[in-house]
């Protein structure tokens, strides 16, 4: 009875060709990806053992574990939290608890998206001007944490704002309605409800800084050690610098330890940001309010 | 007074006396305060600190004709040291520029296809897929430029070595993609859905209202979201140290190797010796390299900001 116009087809025809045409971007953008990473297991698979991630590197780093250098991390990931966590926790606390709407908190807003912008070897270089020569740190686990710190700062403050933004204005007013001052709302009320979303965040940049390379160059990873650090004023291994020594640095490295080394980090990082996501997911699908 | 009016002093005493809760607030609002300005002070201590380090070149050495327009940077050489960025500034342009001619098409192909397309699991699935991609650090782009993209290059197009501008752009464009997909995708969702319906309603079919409707209310965003992806490929280190083949040359194909702004300073400045021209120019690329990337965020966010206002 409504027998469909040519025009109509000719729509549908042309609509249906948009649809798989972008598809195919999409698919395009995701397929070398997944060519990679099965090139990546393919090739490093066949070195991962619980030996090769807990002895250390041997014959002039060919042959051997990469210990020191998850170790390494270990220390860099940890120490660049302590500081940026709860820095980063307290100026997301500001914008969204004290600060007005007005130009003052816009240029904060600008001077974060541009600390994320600062390209990671400027970051460096600041590292090095600043912790390793000025402060004295030396080139130092605590040199290379902080240098870290400041650049994953934007991360920390973006995600717990995002998160004391969910927390419903109500509650705060009930809270401030029992004569509690903005910091006991603060503390016992926004907090407590934001804090799972807070965590979703600092586990995204605990992947951003496992992963990040150039800022810890110069200031605190070492191309090789023969000890492991023994407190935060000690050089170290790290394992996205061993990927780039390994990979570019050293002769004579057989084919599959680079790849076993960047499987491991590319499977950490992509853990991690997992976990973070699923995390999200599940506080999204509990909310009450 | 007091006596005939105890709730009056009762008032007082509640509001006005100072404490122990209300020092404990002030101090707070103090500290988050500090915290709150900390990123302005950590821009401003980065540039104060790298043009202080850099700043006996700027004084001795540098010359604004030779840094700029020389193509030599031959800054060990011992008799006439020489410190121009012209080929590495080409360098660096030419593997963004590669990278966005990768990177462009296909990120905005799949935040359409994402953002008014896809619908419920499937789009769901797609973000978390792309938020994935674009967390994969930079140090493994470099390697895979390395060691797949490279044979891969020279079986593909009979050329002696596969590191150059077309290897590292691709890898530079696989890593922006992502970035720029989610970033597109925000500008596509910022537009009000009762556009889409009006299109609609006028019997608009699906391509119609995206090319005609929220394309164009979206063109801001999308502008910025191009541009923090140029941003992202001036600034990336470990990706283009290892994949552009890292040679002093203004490229004439894409089977030239390059060597970019940022790869130069990683690769040199542990050879320096501190405080020595060599070192000191190194800093002076890194204060440009903060002058550009500042100058593209900001007006990405000019931009962006501009539609949401409108």
């Amino acid at each position: 009875m409504f027998a469909e116009s040519a025009l109509n087809v000719r729509n549908k025809r042309v609509q249906n060709l948009f649809r798989i045409l972008f598809l195919m971007m999409t698919v395009l953008l995701i397929i070398p990806v997944v060519i990679i990473l099965a090139t990546l297991i393919a090739k490093g698979g066949s070195i991962i053992s619980i030996d090769f991630l807990f002895t250390d590197p041997t014959n002039g780093m060919t042959a051997g574990g990469i210990f020191p250098a998850l170790l390494g991390t270990v220390w860099i990931v940890a120490v660049a939290l302590l500081a940026s966590v709860p820095l980063g926790v307290a100026a997301a606390i500001y914008l969204n608890e004290y600060a007005g709407d007005n130009w003052f908190t816009r240029i904060i807003q600008l001077a974060i998206i541009n600390l994320a912008g600062v390209p990671s070897i400027v970051h460096a270089l600041f590292g090095v001007g600043a912790f390793v020569i000025f402060f004295g740190f030396g080139t130092s686990i605590l040199a290379a944490s902080l240098t870290l710190a400041i650049m994953t700062l934007p991360v920390v403050i973006v995600s717990t704002r995002e998160s004391l933004r969910a927390v419903p204005q109500a509650f705060r007013e009930a809270c401030w309605n029992m004569g509690a001052t903005r910091w006991q709302t603060i503390r016992r009320v926004v907090l407590p409800n934001a804090v799972s979303g807070i965590l979703t965040g600092v586990i995204l940049e605990v992947s951003r800084t496992t992963g990040e390379t150039a800022p810890i160059m110069f200031t605190g990873a070492a191309f090789f050690l023969p000890f492991l650090p023994q407190g935060v004023f000690d050089q170290t291994m790290a394992l996205s610098l061993h990927l780039f020594v390994v990979a570019t640095q050293v002769p004579g490295v057989p084919d599959n330890l680079p790849f076993g080394v960047a499987l491991v980090l590319i499977a950490m990082v992509l853990l991690m940001n997992s976990i973070s996501i699923a995390f999200r997911m599940y506080l999204r699908g509990k909310k009450k309010w | 007074m007091s006596v005939i009016n105890p709730l009056n002093r009762s008032m007082t005493t509640d509001f006005d006396s100072r404490n122990m809760d209300w020092y404990i607030d002030k101090f707070v609002q103090f500290i988050v305060f500090v915290a709150g300005i900390s990123a302005i002070i950590f821009i401003i201590g980065i540039f104060i600190f790298i043009t202080m380090e850099g700043f006996g070149f700027l004084l001795e050495d540098f010359s604004f004709r030779e840094f700029f327009f020389s193509p030599f940077w031959e800054p060990s050489d011992e008799d006439a040291p020489e410190y121009g960025i012209l080929a590495l500034v080409a360098g660096t342009a030419s593997v963004t520029g590669l990278a966005m001619i990768v990177a462009i098409p296909f990120s905005l192909g799949a935040a359409i296809f994402i953002g008014e397309f896809a619908s419920g699991k499937m789009r769901e699935y797609l973000k978390v897929l792309v938020e994935l991609l674009a967390a994969i650090p930079s140090v493994v782009w470099g390697f895979i430029g390395l060691s797949i993209m490279n044979p891969l290059i020279i079986d593909l197009f009979d050329v002696p070595v596969g590191l150059n501008v077309l290897n590292a752009g691709i890898i530079l464009g696989l890593m922006a993609a992502p970035i720029m997909t989610s970033i597109a995708e925000d500008a596509l969702k910022a537009v009000p859905d009762r556009y889409r319906e009006a299109a609609e309603a006028l019997g608009a079919t699906r391509w119609q209202v995206i090319f005609k409707t929220v394309l164009p209310a979206a063109k801001n965003g999308l502008l910025g979201a191009v541009l923090l992806g140029v941003g992202r490929g001036f600034g990336e280190t470990m990706a283009v140290l290892m994949a552009t083949g890292h040679a002093v040359n203004i490229p004439g194909s894409l089977f030239d190797p390059v060597r970019a702004l940022t790869a130069t300073i990683a690769a040199e400045l542990g050879e320096t010796a501190v405080g020595s021209p060599h070192y000191q120019a190194l800093f002076t690329i890194g204060i440009f390299l903060f002058i550009i990337t500042f100058i593209i965020n900001l007006t990405a966010d000019l931009i962006v900001r501009g539609i949401r206002k409108g």
